[in-house]
């Protein structure tokens, strides 16, 4: 007979402890970008509700404004960083691939030896992140987990593409998951599309932006930096009308009805997005709706854990609350749930 | 199966309610985006109320070929 392995045990369940949110300094209102492309304040008013996006300067790196985003969410879960058994940070915009930048941050924050890995799950990255938390501490593998969404996705946008420079931000959001004597996080709905790679994704691969150089291949082709483009119409379908679905799935595996939410915070990409989401899902008026963007731009996986930040601290919503999340984007990709706000 | 005038009335109906442009000024020889205002994201709200309503299929490509009122009726018609 085989010896028996020691079983693991998790917590029973788990929660959201702390959340905490970096915006860069440097505000780009509008009227920057009209410097880079042929619009105008109402044009990209009406299509998108953004009003002014924060970008990074060179000091506030991937790593630092993680650093400063998580320092609040622990500090907010009332732990010190020892306690953390693992970070995970969701991220398309660190542009050194190897090592992922999660080691940096975690020996930063001074979380010892915890595990730390980078996922790319673009605009639900946040979400994918709180999944797999949400398993590691009710599987016992950790105690505490750090989720970080964090994006400089100013170095992957194309100033003169007129449908995407006015979308992008920078910035960072984490959150602390941990155990708790009641649910705090409800069934994560996730899941992918590869069938729409193409929809949203950068321009081209960073193998063949280098292959390019004219120098080498003498065809005098302009090597262009990578950036981010999407098919607008079709991540608006998409966005509005199949997301819905995801977000009434999460509701329902929480078995929580609309009425009974503190808080609708959906991935910030887009205000219309945003409002034709609140219609699709008949939201009831009473529930307050993130709309960050207008501040912030697109942060993609930063910008729920941003936008719950904002939420509490103008007391939009508080703490005990019952907030429906849904993130989506590049992959395409999908992760909504319901959680209880910290 | 609809007819050409049913098509009209309905599409009318719905830009009505998507972008609240009254449903007389839907007339065949309007362009949505000229003469009526709706945005690439509004269309893509009148798209899909519209496939609601008539049954028809409206991929993403024919989306930007269907120009004017006309245009669309006779695509919802023509596949509905």
């Amino acid at each position: 007979m085989s010896a028996t392995i020691k079983p693991v045990t998790g917590a029973r369940f788990s929660r959201i402890h702390g959340v905490g949110g970096y915006r860069p300094t440097r505000v780009i209102p509008n009227s920057e970008v009209l410097n880079w492309i042929d619009s105008s304040d109402e044009w990209i008013r009406t299509r998108s509700g953004i009003a002014e996006r924060r970008w990074a300067g060179p000091e506030e790196s991937v790593a630092e404004m993680s650093v400063q985003a998580a320092g609040k969410a622990i500090a907010m879960a009332g732990i010190s960083p020892e306690q953390i058994g693992g970070v995970i940070v969701a991220t398309v915009s660190h542009l050194k691939q190897t090592p992922a930048i999660a080691t940096e941050i975690a020996q930063r924050l001074g979380c010892g030896t915890a595990p730390a890995f980078d996922i790319s799950a673009a605009c639900a990255g946040f979400g994918y992140g709180l999944s797999l938390a949400d398993g590691m501490v009710r599987g016992g593998s950790a105690g505490y987990v750090l989720v970080i969404g964090v994006e400089r996705l100013s170095d992957l946008t194309d100033v003169t593409d007129r449908s995407t420079a006015f979308i992008f931000g920078d910035g960072a959001g984490a959150a602390v998951v941990g155990p708790s004597e009641t649910p705090g996080i409800g069934k994560v709905v996730w899941g992918s599309d590869g069938s729409q790679a193409e929809v949203i994704s950068q321009t081209q691969a960073w193998d063949t932006a280098f292959a390019k150089p004219d120098a080498v291949n003498g065809t005098g082709e302009e090597v262009r930096w990578p950036a981010l483009r999407m098919e607008g119409q079709t991540v608006f379908r998409w966005a509005v009308y199949d997301m819905a679905k995801v977000a009434e799935q999460a509701l329902e595996a929480a078995g929580i009805t609309a009425d009974q939410l503190g808080a609708f915070i959906p991935h910030q990409a887009n205000m219309r997005i945003i409002d034709a989401m609140v219609k699709k899902l008949d939201l009831p008026p009473s529930v307050p709706v993130a709309r960050d963007i207008a501040e912030t731009g697109n942060t993609s996986a930063a910008s729920i854990p941003l936008a719950m930040e904002r939420m509490l601290e103008r007391g939009e919503a508080k703490s005990g609350d019952l907030a429906l999340i849904i993130g989506f984007g590049a992959g395409l990709v999908y992760a909504a749930a319901v959680v209880t706000l910290p | 199966m609809a007819t050409r005038e049913e098509v009209l009335e309905g599409l009318a109906e719905i830009v009505n309610e998507i972008a609240g442009i009254p449903t007389e000024d839907v007339a065949l020889d309007k362009s949505f985006t000229d003469d009526l205002d709706v945005d690439s994201l509004s269309m893509v709200e009148v798209v899909v109320a519209a496939e609601e309503r008539f049954g028809a299929k409206i991929p993403d490509d024919e989306v930007k070929n269907l120009k004017t009122v006309g245009d669309a009726v006779d695509f919802i018609v023509a596949n509905a």
